[in-house]
Protein backbone atom coordinates (compact mmCIF):
# COMPACT_ATOMS: atom_id res chain seq x y z
CA UNK A 1 0.00 0.00 0.00
CA UNK A 2 1.13 3.37 -0.85
CA UNK A 3 1.61 5.85 2.26
CA UNK A 4 1.04 9.31 3.73
CA UNK A 5 4.34 10.15 1.84
CA UNK A 6 3.80 9.34 -1.60
CA UNK A 7 0.75 11.44 -1.75
CA UNK A 8 2.00 14.05 -0.11
CA UNK A 9 4.82 14.06 -2.85
CA UNK A 10 2.57 13.91 -5.54
CA UNK A 11 0.39 16.88 -4.21
CA UNK A 12 3.72 19.10 -3.61
CA UNK A 13 5.02 18.10 -7.26
CA UNK A 14 1.70 18.84 -8.92
CA UNK A 15 0.75 22.13 -7.48
CA UNK A 16 4.81 23.41 -8.14
CA UNK A 17 4.06 22.96 -11.67
CA UNK A 18 0.59 24.67 -11.46
CA UNK A 19 1.85 27.56 -9.89
CA UNK A 20 4.77 27.15 -12.48
CA UNK A 21 2.83 26.92 -15.31
CA UNK A 22 0.12 29.63 -14.39
CA UNK A 23 2.57 32.26 -14.36
CA UNK A 24 3.88 31.17 -17.80
CA UNK A 25 -0.44 31.16 -18.64
CA UNK A 26 -0.81 34.64 -17.03
CA UNK A 27 2.31 36.28 -19.04
CA UNK A 28 0.55 34.79 -22.66
CA UNK A 29 -2.89 36.09 -21.37
CA UNK A 30 -1.32 39.58 -20.81
CA UNK A 31 0.17 39.36 -24.27
CA UNK A 32 -2.42 38.02 -26.11
CA UNK A 33 -4.61 40.49 -24.69
CA UNK A 34 -2.59 43.60 -25.58
CA UNK A 35 -1.94 42.32 -29.19
CA UNK A 36 -6.13 41.76 -29.33
CA UNK A 37 -6.41 45.06 -28.54
CA UNK A 38 -3.76 46.64 -29.98
CA UNK A 39 -4.58 45.07 -33.22
CA UNK A 40 -8.03 47.19 -33.46
CA UNK A 41 -5.69 50.17 -33.02
CA UNK A 42 -4.03 49.65 -35.93
CA UNK A 43 -7.12 48.61 -38.08
CA UNK A 44 -7.99 52.09 -37.48
CA UNK A 45 -4.66 54.27 -37.65
CA UNK A 46 -1.78 53.90 -40.05
CA UNK A 47 1.38 51.94 -38.24
CA UNK A 48 3.58 54.66 -40.23
CA UNK A 49 1.72 57.30 -38.32
CA UNK A 50 1.69 55.94 -34.72
CA UNK A 51 5.27 55.42 -34.75
CA UNK A 52 5.92 58.73 -36.47
CA UNK A 53 6.20 62.48 -35.24
CA UNK A 54 2.73 63.10 -35.06
CA UNK A 55 1.48 64.49 -32.11
CA UNK A 56 0.05 62.86 -29.36
CA UNK A 57 -3.26 64.27 -29.00
CA UNK A 58 -6.38 62.05 -28.89
CA UNK A 59 -8.05 64.60 -26.92
CA UNK A 60 -8.13 67.17 -29.76
CA UNK A 61 -10.20 69.50 -30.43
CA UNK A 62 -10.60 69.15 -34.08
CA UNK A 63 -8.84 65.61 -35.21
CA UNK A 64 -7.55 63.70 -32.92
CA UNK A 65 -3.99 62.26 -33.49
CA UNK A 66 -2.13 59.48 -32.29
CA UNK A 67 1.87 59.59 -32.59
CA UNK A 68 4.31 57.95 -29.87
CA UNK A 69 7.33 59.76 -31.19
CA UNK A 70 7.65 62.43 -28.53
CA UNK A 71 6.18 59.78 -26.04
CA UNK A 72 8.75 57.36 -26.79
CA UNK A 73 11.53 60.19 -27.08
CA UNK A 74 10.47 61.07 -23.58
CA UNK A 75 10.53 56.89 -22.28
CA UNK A 76 14.17 56.98 -23.83
CA UNK A 77 15.13 60.51 -22.36
CA UNK A 78 14.36 59.31 -18.87
CA UNK A 79 15.40 55.58 -18.98
CA UNK A 80 18.89 56.35 -20.59
CA UNK A 81 19.87 59.03 -18.95
CA UNK A 82 18.68 57.46 -15.75
CA UNK A 83 20.91 54.63 -16.85
CA UNK A 84 23.73 56.97 -17.31
CA UNK A 85 23.63 57.47 -13.87
CA UNK A 86 23.31 54.44 -11.86
CA UNK A 87 25.02 52.19 -14.00
CA UNK A 88 28.63 53.91 -13.17
CA UNK A 89 27.24 54.62 -9.76
CA UNK A 90 25.82 50.95 -9.39
CA UNK A 91 29.21 49.29 -9.89
CA UNK A 92 31.32 51.46 -8.46
CA UNK A 93 28.99 50.44 -5.35
CA UNK A 94 29.13 47.10 -6.26
CA UNK A 95 33.12 47.02 -6.63
CA UNK A 96 33.29 48.96 -3.47
CA UNK A 97 30.46 46.68 -1.36
CA UNK A 98 32.14 43.36 -2.52
CA UNK A 99 36.01 43.97 -2.51
CA UNK A 100 36.78 46.92 -1.06
CA UNK A 101 34.65 47.68 1.87
CA UNK A 102 35.49 45.75 5.38
CA UNK A 103 32.92 43.17 6.31
CA UNK A 104 31.36 45.28 8.88
CA UNK A 105 30.81 48.08 6.50
CA UNK A 106 29.29 45.58 4.10
CA UNK A 107 26.81 44.40 6.30
CA UNK A 108 25.59 48.14 7.37
CA UNK A 109 25.47 49.34 4.03
CA UNK A 110 23.96 46.61 1.61
CA UNK A 111 20.88 46.35 3.32
CA UNK A 112 20.04 50.19 3.13
CA UNK A 113 20.97 50.02 -0.26
CA UNK A 114 18.58 47.12 -1.16
CA UNK A 115 15.76 49.51 1.20
CA UNK A 116 15.68 51.87 -1.06
CA UNK A 117 14.13 49.66 -3.58
CA UNK A 118 11.28 50.11 -1.00
CA UNK A 119 10.60 53.40 -1.43
CA UNK A 120 7.15 53.81 -3.13
CA UNK A 121 7.33 55.67 -6.35
CA UNK A 122 4.92 58.26 -5.13
CA UNK A 123 7.35 59.15 -2.94
CA UNK A 124 9.95 59.79 -5.26
CA UNK A 125 7.48 61.50 -7.34
CA UNK A 126 7.21 64.25 -4.92
CA UNK A 127 10.70 64.23 -3.93
CA UNK A 128 11.23 65.06 -7.34
CA UNK A 129 8.71 67.59 -7.15
CA UNK A 130 9.85 69.60 -4.16
CA UNK A 131 13.62 69.04 -3.68
CA UNK A 132 14.66 67.31 -7.31
CA UNK A 133 13.19 70.26 -9.03
CA UNK A 134 13.32 73.27 -7.33
CA UNK A 135 17.07 71.74 -6.72
CA UNK A 136 17.73 71.01 -10.87
CA UNK A 137 16.09 74.75 -11.40
CA UNK A 138 18.29 76.35 -9.06
CA UNK A 139 21.67 75.34 -9.84
CA UNK A 140 21.15 75.19 -14.01
CA UNK A 141 19.29 78.68 -13.80
CA UNK A 142 15.86 76.90 -15.73
CA UNK A 143 12.53 78.62 -14.75
CA UNK A 144 11.31 75.12 -13.12
CA UNK A 145 12.67 71.46 -12.92
CA UNK A 146 9.78 69.70 -14.22
CA UNK A 147 12.31 68.08 -16.97
CA UNK A 148 13.37 64.74 -18.40
CA UNK A 149 16.77 65.25 -16.31
CA UNK A 150 14.92 65.14 -13.11
CA UNK A 151 13.16 61.78 -13.98
CA UNK A 152 16.06 60.58 -15.20
CA UNK A 153 17.92 61.51 -11.77
CA UNK A 154 14.76 59.81 -9.53
CA UNK A 155 14.67 56.56 -12.03
CA UNK A 156 18.55 56.41 -11.46
CA UNK A 157 17.71 56.40 -7.84
CA UNK A 158 15.03 53.77 -7.81
CA UNK A 159 17.30 51.54 -10.53
CA UNK A 160 20.06 51.44 -8.19
CA UNK A 161 19.24 48.86 -6.01
CA UNK A 162 18.39 46.04 -8.70
CA UNK A 163 22.24 47.53 -10.13
CA UNK A 164 23.64 47.02 -7.28
CA UNK A 165 22.49 43.52 -6.05
CA UNK A 166 23.22 41.65 -9.42
CA UNK A 167 26.28 43.54 -10.16
CA UNK A 168 27.77 42.79 -6.32
CA UNK A 169 26.86 39.28 -7.35
CA UNK A 170 28.50 39.51 -10.63
CA UNK A 171 31.67 40.51 -8.66
CA UNK A 172 31.47 38.12 -5.76
CA UNK A 173 31.39 35.47 -8.55
CA UNK A 174 34.74 35.98 -9.94
CA UNK A 175 36.58 32.79 -9.20
CA UNK A 176 39.47 33.51 -6.49
CA UNK A 177 41.83 31.86 -8.05
CA UNK A 178 41.92 34.54 -10.58
CA UNK A 179 42.77 37.41 -8.58
CA UNK A 180 44.87 35.09 -6.32
CA UNK A 181 47.24 34.07 -9.62
CA UNK A 182 46.96 37.79 -10.37
CA UNK A 183 48.28 38.58 -7.37
CA UNK A 184 51.05 36.08 -7.06
CA UNK A 185 52.09 37.85 -10.52
CA UNK A 186 52.87 41.26 -8.73
CA UNK A 187 49.72 43.10 -9.61
CA UNK A 188 48.47 45.52 -6.96
CA UNK A 189 44.89 45.48 -5.86
CA UNK A 190 43.57 48.23 -7.95
CA UNK A 191 45.50 46.43 -10.98
CA UNK A 192 43.61 43.32 -9.94
CA UNK A 193 40.35 44.92 -9.71
CA UNK A 194 40.33 46.74 -12.96
CA UNK A 195 42.37 44.03 -15.05
CA UNK A 196 41.33 41.01 -13.82
CA UNK A 197 37.96 40.79 -11.67
CA UNK A 198 36.47 43.90 -14.16
CA UNK A 199 36.70 41.50 -17.53
CA UNK A 200 35.89 38.37 -15.68
CA UNK A 201 32.91 39.87 -14.63
CA UNK A 202 31.99 41.90 -17.83
CA UNK A 203 28.70 40.33 -19.09
CA UNK A 204 27.17 40.06 -14.99
CA UNK A 205 28.00 43.78 -14.98
CA UNK A 206 25.69 44.18 -18.29
CA UNK A 207 23.50 41.99 -17.26
CA UNK A 208 22.48 44.28 -13.90
CA UNK A 209 22.79 47.28 -16.17
CA UNK A 210 20.13 45.48 -18.83
CA UNK A 211 17.85 44.99 -15.29
CA UNK A 212 18.08 48.35 -14.19
CA UNK A 213 17.17 49.72 -16.99
CA UNK A 214 14.11 47.58 -17.06
CA UNK A 215 13.05 48.51 -13.99
CA UNK A 216 13.22 52.19 -15.16
CA UNK A 217 11.49 52.07 -18.11
CA UNK A 218 8.23 50.20 -16.75
CA UNK A 219 8.39 52.96 -13.71
CA UNK A 220 4.61 55.62 -13.89
CA UNK A 221 4.02 57.61 -10.94
CA UNK A 222 7.39 58.97 -10.34
CA UNK A 223 8.05 60.04 -13.81
CA UNK A 224 4.33 61.22 -13.87
CA UNK A 225 4.75 63.70 -11.04
CA UNK A 226 8.25 64.87 -11.93
CA UNK A 227 8.70 65.33 -15.22
CA UNK A 228 5.67 67.70 -16.17
CA UNK A 229 3.69 65.80 -19.10
CA UNK A 230 3.94 68.24 -21.77
CA UNK A 231 3.67 66.16 -25.20
CA UNK A 232 5.85 68.12 -27.46
CA UNK A 233 8.82 66.96 -28.91
CA UNK A 234 11.80 67.15 -26.36
CA UNK A 235 14.90 69.46 -27.44
CA UNK A 236 16.94 67.72 -24.17
CA UNK A 237 17.23 66.68 -20.62
CA UNK A 238 16.38 70.27 -19.85
CA UNK A 239 12.79 69.68 -21.79
CA UNK A 240 9.49 68.39 -20.07
CA UNK A 241 8.71 65.03 -21.45
CA UNK A 242 5.54 62.69 -21.14
CA UNK A 243 6.67 58.57 -21.38
CA UNK A 244 4.64 56.62 -22.85
CA UNK A 245 3.67 54.45 -18.68
CA UNK A 246 2.49 58.26 -17.89
CA UNK A 247 0.52 58.50 -21.18
CA UNK A 248 -1.10 54.89 -20.39
CA UNK A 249 -1.94 56.03 -16.94
CA UNK A 250 -3.27 59.36 -17.44
CA UNK A 251 -5.62 58.42 -20.25
CA UNK A 252 -6.65 54.61 -19.16
CA UNK A 253 -9.06 56.39 -16.47
CA UNK A 254 -11.21 58.57 -18.87
CA UNK A 255 -10.87 56.72 -21.69
CA UNK A 256 -14.44 55.33 -23.02
CA UNK A 257 -14.18 51.64 -23.70
CA UNK A 258 -13.65 50.41 -27.84
CA UNK A 259 -12.87 54.03 -28.95
CA UNK A 260 -10.23 54.29 -30.98
CA UNK A 261 -8.37 56.03 -27.80
CA UNK A 262 -8.71 53.06 -25.92
CA UNK A 263 -7.07 50.78 -28.54
CA UNK A 264 -4.11 53.04 -28.92
CA UNK A 265 -4.02 53.08 -25.56
CA UNK A 266 -3.74 49.27 -25.47
CA UNK A 267 -1.18 49.58 -28.72
CA UNK A 268 1.24 52.14 -26.31
CA UNK A 269 1.63 49.65 -23.41
CA UNK A 270 2.06 46.58 -26.21
CA UNK A 271 4.90 49.20 -27.60
CA UNK A 272 5.99 49.07 -23.84
CA UNK A 273 5.64 45.32 -23.19
CA UNK A 274 7.66 44.21 -25.98
CA UNK A 275 10.70 46.81 -25.06
CA UNK A 276 10.89 45.39 -21.89
CA UNK A 277 10.53 42.07 -22.78
CA UNK A 278 13.43 42.76 -25.24
CA UNK A 279 15.74 44.16 -22.40
CA UNK A 280 14.93 40.92 -20.25
CA UNK A 281 15.73 38.66 -23.02
CA UNK A 282 18.85 39.81 -23.90
CA UNK A 283 20.30 40.90 -19.95
CA UNK A 284 19.34 37.00 -19.03
CA UNK A 285 20.98 35.24 -21.96
CA UNK A 286 23.65 37.60 -20.96
CA UNK A 287 23.78 36.50 -17.75
CA UNK A 288 23.85 32.95 -18.48
CA UNK A 289 26.55 33.53 -20.70
CA UNK A 290 28.50 34.88 -17.71
CA UNK A 291 27.16 32.45 -15.58
CA UNK A 292 28.84 29.69 -17.79
CA UNK A 293 31.89 31.01 -18.57
CA UNK A 294 32.05 31.63 -14.46
CA UNK A 295 31.76 27.56 -14.24
CA UNK B 1 -31.46 47.55 12.48
CA UNK B 2 -31.33 50.92 10.90
CA UNK B 3 -30.76 50.95 6.80
CA UNK B 4 -26.84 53.37 5.82
CA UNK B 5 -27.61 54.30 2.36
CA UNK B 6 -24.15 54.63 0.42
CA UNK B 7 -23.90 57.37 -2.31
CA UNK B 8 -20.98 57.08 -4.47
CA UNK B 9 -19.60 60.28 -5.91
CA UNK B 10 -16.75 60.73 -8.17
CA UNK B 11 -15.59 62.78 -10.48
CA UNK B 12 -14.31 66.51 -11.19
CA UNK B 13 -11.08 67.81 -9.23
CA UNK B 14 -12.51 71.22 -8.99
CA UNK B 15 -15.43 70.37 -6.99
CA UNK B 16 -14.26 67.27 -5.08
CA UNK B 17 -12.89 69.41 -1.79
CA UNK B 18 -16.13 71.73 -1.90
CA UNK B 19 -18.33 68.37 -2.17
CA UNK B 20 -16.08 66.53 0.49
CA UNK B 21 -17.14 69.40 3.35
CA UNK B 22 -20.75 69.22 2.02
CA UNK B 23 -20.95 66.10 2.70
CA UNK B 24 -19.24 65.66 5.68
CA UNK B 25 -21.50 68.22 6.80
CA UNK B 26 -24.33 66.75 5.44
CA UNK B 27 -23.73 63.11 7.11
CA UNK B 28 -23.64 64.72 10.15
CA UNK B 29 -27.06 65.86 10.09
CA UNK B 30 -28.17 62.61 8.29
CA UNK B 31 -26.67 59.57 10.36
CA UNK B 32 -28.23 56.91 7.76
CA UNK B 33 -26.31 58.78 4.68
CA UNK B 34 -23.10 57.58 4.05
CA UNK B 35 -21.37 59.37 1.05
CA UNK B 36 -17.95 58.81 -0.33
CA UNK B 37 -15.94 60.81 -2.94
CA UNK B 38 -13.46 60.63 -5.03
CA UNK B 39 -12.07 63.16 -7.68
CA UNK B 40 -10.05 62.00 -10.93
CA UNK B 41 -11.44 64.59 -12.95
CA UNK B 42 -14.66 65.30 -14.45
CA UNK B 43 -13.82 62.71 -18.03
CA UNK B 44 -13.69 60.43 -15.29
CA UNK B 45 -16.68 60.90 -13.23
CA UNK B 46 -19.02 60.91 -15.97
CA UNK B 47 -17.32 57.83 -17.76
CA UNK B 48 -18.09 55.83 -14.03
CA UNK B 49 -21.34 57.37 -14.56
CA UNK B 50 -22.00 55.79 -17.81
CA UNK B 51 -20.39 52.57 -17.14
CA UNK B 52 -22.26 52.19 -14.26
CA UNK B 53 -20.23 52.74 -11.44
CA UNK B 54 -20.98 55.76 -9.54
CA UNK B 55 -24.11 57.60 -8.54
CA UNK B 56 -23.63 60.99 -9.01
CA UNK B 57 -20.38 62.10 -11.80
CA UNK B 58 -19.67 65.47 -10.24
CA UNK B 59 -18.47 67.52 -13.85
CA UNK B 60 -16.90 71.11 -14.10
CA UNK B 61 -17.78 70.76 -17.98
CA UNK B 62 -21.29 70.10 -19.80
CA UNK B 63 -21.36 66.56 -21.47
CA UNK B 64 -19.90 66.23 -24.95
CA UNK B 65 -21.65 65.18 -28.03
CA UNK B 66 -19.98 61.74 -27.68
CA UNK B 67 -20.88 61.46 -23.95
CA UNK B 68 -24.65 62.33 -24.74
CA UNK B 69 -24.78 59.88 -27.76
CA UNK B 70 -22.87 57.22 -25.40
CA UNK B 71 -25.99 57.57 -22.36
CA UNK B 72 -28.60 57.31 -25.20
CA UNK B 73 -27.12 54.06 -26.52
CA UNK B 74 -27.18 52.53 -23.42
CA UNK B 75 -31.00 53.44 -22.41
CA UNK B 76 -29.64 56.28 -19.80
CA UNK B 77 -31.64 59.50 -18.87
CA UNK B 78 -28.60 61.64 -17.46
CA UNK B 79 -30.27 64.63 -15.39
CA UNK B 80 -28.08 67.88 -14.22
CA UNK B 81 -27.86 69.35 -11.14
CA UNK B 82 -25.77 72.74 -10.87
CA UNK B 83 -25.07 73.51 -7.63
CA UNK B 84 -22.45 75.92 -7.30
CA UNK B 85 -20.37 77.90 -9.84
CA UNK B 86 -17.02 78.13 -9.81
CA UNK B 87 -14.87 81.23 -11.16
CA UNK B 88 -11.40 80.19 -13.07
CA UNK B 89 -8.96 82.49 -12.14
CA UNK B 90 -5.57 83.32 -14.21
CA UNK B 91 -2.31 83.14 -11.94
CA UNK B 92 0.89 84.05 -13.13
CA UNK B 93 4.37 84.50 -11.13
CA UNK B 94 4.63 87.87 -9.90
CA UNK B 95 7.87 88.64 -11.52
CA UNK B 96 6.39 88.23 -14.55
CA UNK B 97 4.77 91.98 -14.34
CA UNK B 98 1.60 90.98 -15.66
CA UNK B 99 -1.22 93.62 -14.99
CA UNK B 100 -4.24 92.46 -17.07
CA UNK B 101 -5.24 90.13 -20.07
CA UNK B 102 -7.90 89.87 -22.68
CA UNK B 103 -9.47 87.32 -23.46
CA UNK B 104 -7.86 86.84 -26.93
CA UNK B 105 -4.47 87.35 -25.54
CA UNK B 106 -5.05 84.53 -23.03
CA UNK B 107 -5.94 82.13 -25.63
CA UNK B 108 -2.90 82.96 -27.52
CA UNK B 109 -0.84 82.47 -24.92
CA UNK B 110 -2.26 78.74 -24.65
CA UNK B 111 -1.99 77.97 -27.99
CA UNK B 112 1.66 78.94 -28.23
CA UNK B 113 1.34 81.96 -30.15
CA UNK B 114 2.74 84.10 -27.44
CA UNK B 115 5.69 82.72 -26.35
CA UNK B 116 7.62 86.41 -24.50
CA UNK B 117 5.87 87.68 -21.69
CA UNK B 118 7.23 91.04 -23.11
CA UNK B 119 4.78 90.35 -25.95
CA UNK B 120 1.78 91.03 -23.57
CA UNK B 121 3.59 94.23 -21.54
CA UNK B 122 5.28 92.03 -19.01
CA UNK B 123 9.10 91.50 -18.19
CA UNK B 124 10.78 89.81 -21.22
CA UNK B 125 11.17 86.21 -20.57
CA UNK B 126 9.98 82.63 -21.98
CA UNK B 127 6.16 82.16 -20.94
CA UNK B 128 6.05 78.63 -19.06
CA UNK B 129 2.46 77.18 -19.19
CA UNK B 130 1.15 75.27 -16.62
CA UNK B 131 -2.70 73.38 -17.07
CA UNK B 132 -4.37 70.07 -16.28
CA UNK B 133 -4.82 66.34 -17.74
CA UNK B 134 -7.34 65.94 -20.59
CA UNK B 135 -9.20 63.70 -18.12
CA UNK B 136 -10.08 67.59 -16.48
CA UNK B 137 -13.30 69.52 -17.04
CA UNK B 138 -11.11 72.64 -16.31
CA UNK B 139 -9.22 71.59 -19.09
CA UNK B 140 -12.21 70.86 -21.96
CA UNK B 141 -13.86 74.20 -20.43
CA UNK B 142 -11.14 76.61 -21.09
CA UNK B 143 -9.99 75.07 -24.25
CA UNK B 144 -13.90 75.60 -25.36
CA UNK B 145 -13.80 79.36 -23.61
CA UNK B 146 -11.27 80.35 -24.23
CA UNK B 147 -8.71 78.44 -27.13
CA UNK B 148 -11.16 77.31 -29.14
CA UNK B 149 -8.58 75.02 -30.81
CA UNK B 150 -5.58 73.01 -28.92
CA UNK B 151 -3.51 73.81 -26.43
CA UNK B 152 0.12 74.31 -27.49
CA UNK B 153 1.98 70.87 -26.74
CA UNK B 154 4.34 73.14 -24.59
CA UNK B 155 1.84 72.66 -22.06
CA UNK B 156 3.25 70.97 -18.95
CA UNK B 157 0.17 68.77 -17.42
CA UNK B 158 -0.10 68.78 -13.99
CA UNK B 159 -1.86 66.24 -11.69
CA UNK B 160 -3.91 68.43 -9.82
CA UNK B 161 -4.64 71.96 -9.67
CA UNK B 162 -3.09 72.04 -6.07
CA UNK B 163 0.19 70.77 -8.23
CA UNK B 164 -0.37 73.84 -10.63
CA UNK B 165 -0.65 76.77 -7.71
CA UNK B 166 2.54 74.98 -6.47
CA UNK B 167 4.30 74.85 -10.01
CA UNK B 168 3.58 78.91 -10.37
CA UNK B 169 4.69 79.90 -7.23
CA UNK B 170 7.89 78.26 -8.21
CA UNK B 171 8.27 79.05 -11.55
CA UNK B 172 9.51 83.09 -12.51
CA UNK B 173 7.96 82.92 -16.10
CA UNK B 174 4.83 80.64 -14.72
CA UNK B 175 1.38 81.15 -15.71
CA UNK B 176 -1.62 78.64 -14.74
CA UNK B 177 -5.62 78.58 -14.51
CA UNK B 178 -6.87 77.37 -11.32
CA UNK B 179 -10.39 77.43 -9.56
CA UNK B 180 -11.20 80.07 -7.51
CA UNK B 181 -11.28 77.55 -4.44
CA UNK B 182 -7.48 76.94 -4.67
CA UNK B 183 -6.25 80.58 -4.12
CA UNK B 184 -8.35 81.20 -0.80
CA UNK B 185 -7.65 80.28 2.17
CA UNK B 186 -9.86 78.95 4.55
CA UNK B 187 -10.12 82.02 6.35
CA UNK B 188 -10.72 84.16 3.65
CA UNK B 189 -7.44 85.15 2.93
CA UNK B 190 -5.37 84.80 -0.60
CA UNK B 191 -2.95 82.21 -1.15
CA UNK B 192 0.41 84.37 -1.19
CA UNK B 193 3.22 83.82 -3.81
CA UNK B 194 0.86 83.85 -7.11
CA UNK B 195 -0.86 86.98 -8.86
CA UNK B 196 -4.24 86.88 -9.55
CA UNK B 197 -4.68 88.43 -13.12
CA UNK B 198 -7.68 90.68 -14.21
CA UNK B 199 -9.51 89.70 -17.31
CA UNK B 200 -10.64 91.82 -20.14
CA UNK B 201 -13.51 90.81 -22.41
CA UNK B 202 -11.37 92.82 -25.20
CA UNK B 203 -8.51 94.84 -25.42
CA UNK B 204 -11.24 98.17 -24.74
CA UNK B 205 -12.96 96.73 -22.09
CA UNK B 206 -12.15 97.40 -18.08
CA UNK B 207 -10.13 94.64 -16.69
CA UNK B 208 -12.26 92.47 -14.40
CA UNK B 209 -10.48 90.37 -11.61
CA UNK B 210 -12.23 87.21 -10.12
CA UNK B 211 -12.16 88.27 -6.56
CA UNK B 212 -14.77 90.80 -6.90
CA UNK B 213 -17.86 88.89 -6.59
CA UNK B 214 -20.55 91.81 -7.79
CA UNK B 215 -18.79 91.14 -11.26
CA UNK B 216 -19.20 87.47 -11.11
CA UNK B 217 -22.53 87.39 -10.89
CA UNK B 218 -22.93 90.48 -13.64
CA UNK B 219 -20.84 88.53 -16.12
CA UNK B 220 -18.71 91.20 -16.95
CA UNK B 221 -16.32 88.38 -15.45
CA UNK B 222 -15.79 86.22 -18.44
CA UNK B 223 -14.53 82.87 -16.70
CA UNK B 224 -17.45 81.45 -14.61
CA UNK B 225 -18.95 78.25 -15.11
CA UNK B 226 -21.93 76.28 -13.47
CA UNK B 227 -20.36 72.85 -11.31
CA UNK B 228 -22.66 70.23 -12.24
CA UNK B 229 -23.77 67.02 -10.35
CA UNK B 230 -24.85 63.92 -12.81
CA UNK B 231 -27.30 61.72 -12.01
CA UNK B 232 -29.23 58.78 -14.17
CA UNK B 233 -32.20 59.63 -14.15
CA UNK B 234 -34.21 62.05 -11.49
CA UNK B 235 -32.04 61.87 -8.50
CA UNK B 236 -33.96 59.49 -5.47
CA UNK B 237 -33.67 58.94 -1.66
CA UNK B 238 -30.56 59.97 -0.04
CA UNK B 239 -29.09 61.45 -3.24
CA UNK B 240 -32.10 63.92 -3.24
CA UNK B 241 -31.97 64.91 0.08
CA UNK B 242 -28.41 65.48 -0.45
CA UNK B 243 -28.74 68.07 -3.26
CA UNK B 244 -31.63 69.90 -1.65
CA UNK B 245 -28.85 70.35 1.46
CA UNK B 246 -26.41 71.66 -1.01
CA UNK B 247 -29.38 74.57 -2.08
CA UNK B 248 -30.14 75.38 1.75
CA UNK B 249 -28.65 77.95 3.46
CA UNK B 250 -25.95 75.93 5.49
CA UNK B 251 -24.94 74.50 2.30
CA UNK B 252 -24.56 77.73 0.70
CA UNK B 253 -22.92 78.92 3.24
CA UNK B 254 -20.11 76.01 3.16
CA UNK B 255 -20.06 76.82 -0.66
CA UNK B 256 -19.38 80.62 -0.06
CA UNK B 257 -16.84 79.71 2.53
CA UNK B 258 -14.81 77.43 0.01
CA UNK B 259 -13.98 80.03 -2.13
CA UNK B 260 -17.26 79.12 -4.46
CA UNK B 261 -20.43 80.98 -5.65
CA UNK B 262 -23.87 80.05 -4.54
CA UNK B 263 -25.85 79.58 -7.99
CA UNK B 264 -28.01 82.88 -8.60
CA UNK B 265 -31.32 82.62 -10.82
CA UNK B 266 -30.06 84.33 -14.18
CA UNK B 267 -26.83 81.63 -14.47
CA UNK B 268 -29.17 78.68 -13.99
CA UNK B 269 -31.22 80.19 -16.31
CA UNK B 270 -28.78 80.73 -18.77
CA UNK B 271 -27.22 77.27 -18.34
CA UNK B 272 -30.52 75.57 -18.49
CA UNK B 273 -31.10 77.02 -21.91
CA UNK B 274 -27.87 75.72 -23.19
CA UNK B 275 -27.74 72.25 -21.83
CA UNK B 276 -30.15 69.64 -23.78
CA UNK B 277 -30.50 67.84 -20.25
CA UNK B 278 -33.12 67.80 -18.22
CA UNK B 279 -31.72 69.87 -15.44
CA UNK B 280 -32.87 70.40 -12.28
CA UNK B 281 -32.32 72.42 -8.97
CA UNK B 282 -33.59 73.00 -5.32
CA UNK B 283 -32.27 76.76 -5.14
CA UNK B 284 -36.34 77.68 -5.26
CA UNK B 285 -37.27 75.37 -3.01
CA UNK B 286 -35.02 76.84 -0.11
CA UNK B 287 -35.72 80.61 -0.39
Amino acid sequence: MKGHRFYWNCFFENSLAVSGWLSVAILVGIFLLLLTNSWRAFERLSLTSFFSLTPWNPAAYDTPSYGIGALLMGTALTTLGAIAIAAPLGIGMAFFLSEIAPARLRNLLKPFVELTAAVPSVVMGFAGIVLVGPFLARVFGLPNGLNALNGAILLAFMSLPTIVSVAEEAVQAVPKAYKEASYALGANRWETLIRVTLPACYSGLLAAIMLGMGRAIGETMTVLMATGNATAMPQGFFSSVRTITATVAIEMGEVATGTTHYYALFACALVLFLITLAINIVAERVAARWRKRGQ
Amino acid sequence: MRRVETITVRGSDTEVNLVFHLAEQYMSIDSAASISITGGGSGVGIAALLNGKTDVANSSRALTEQELALAKARGMTLVAHVFAADALVIIVHPSTGVTSLTLEQLGRIYAGDIRDWSEVGGRPGPISLYGRQSNSGTFVYFREKVLRRDFSPALKQMNGTAQIVESVMRDPYGIGYVGLGYIIKADGSLRQGVRVVPLRMDARSPAVSPLDTQALRSGLYPLVRPLYQFTNGEPQGKIRAFFQFEASPMGQQIIAENGYLPPWPEMLAADAELTSLKTINFYSDSQ
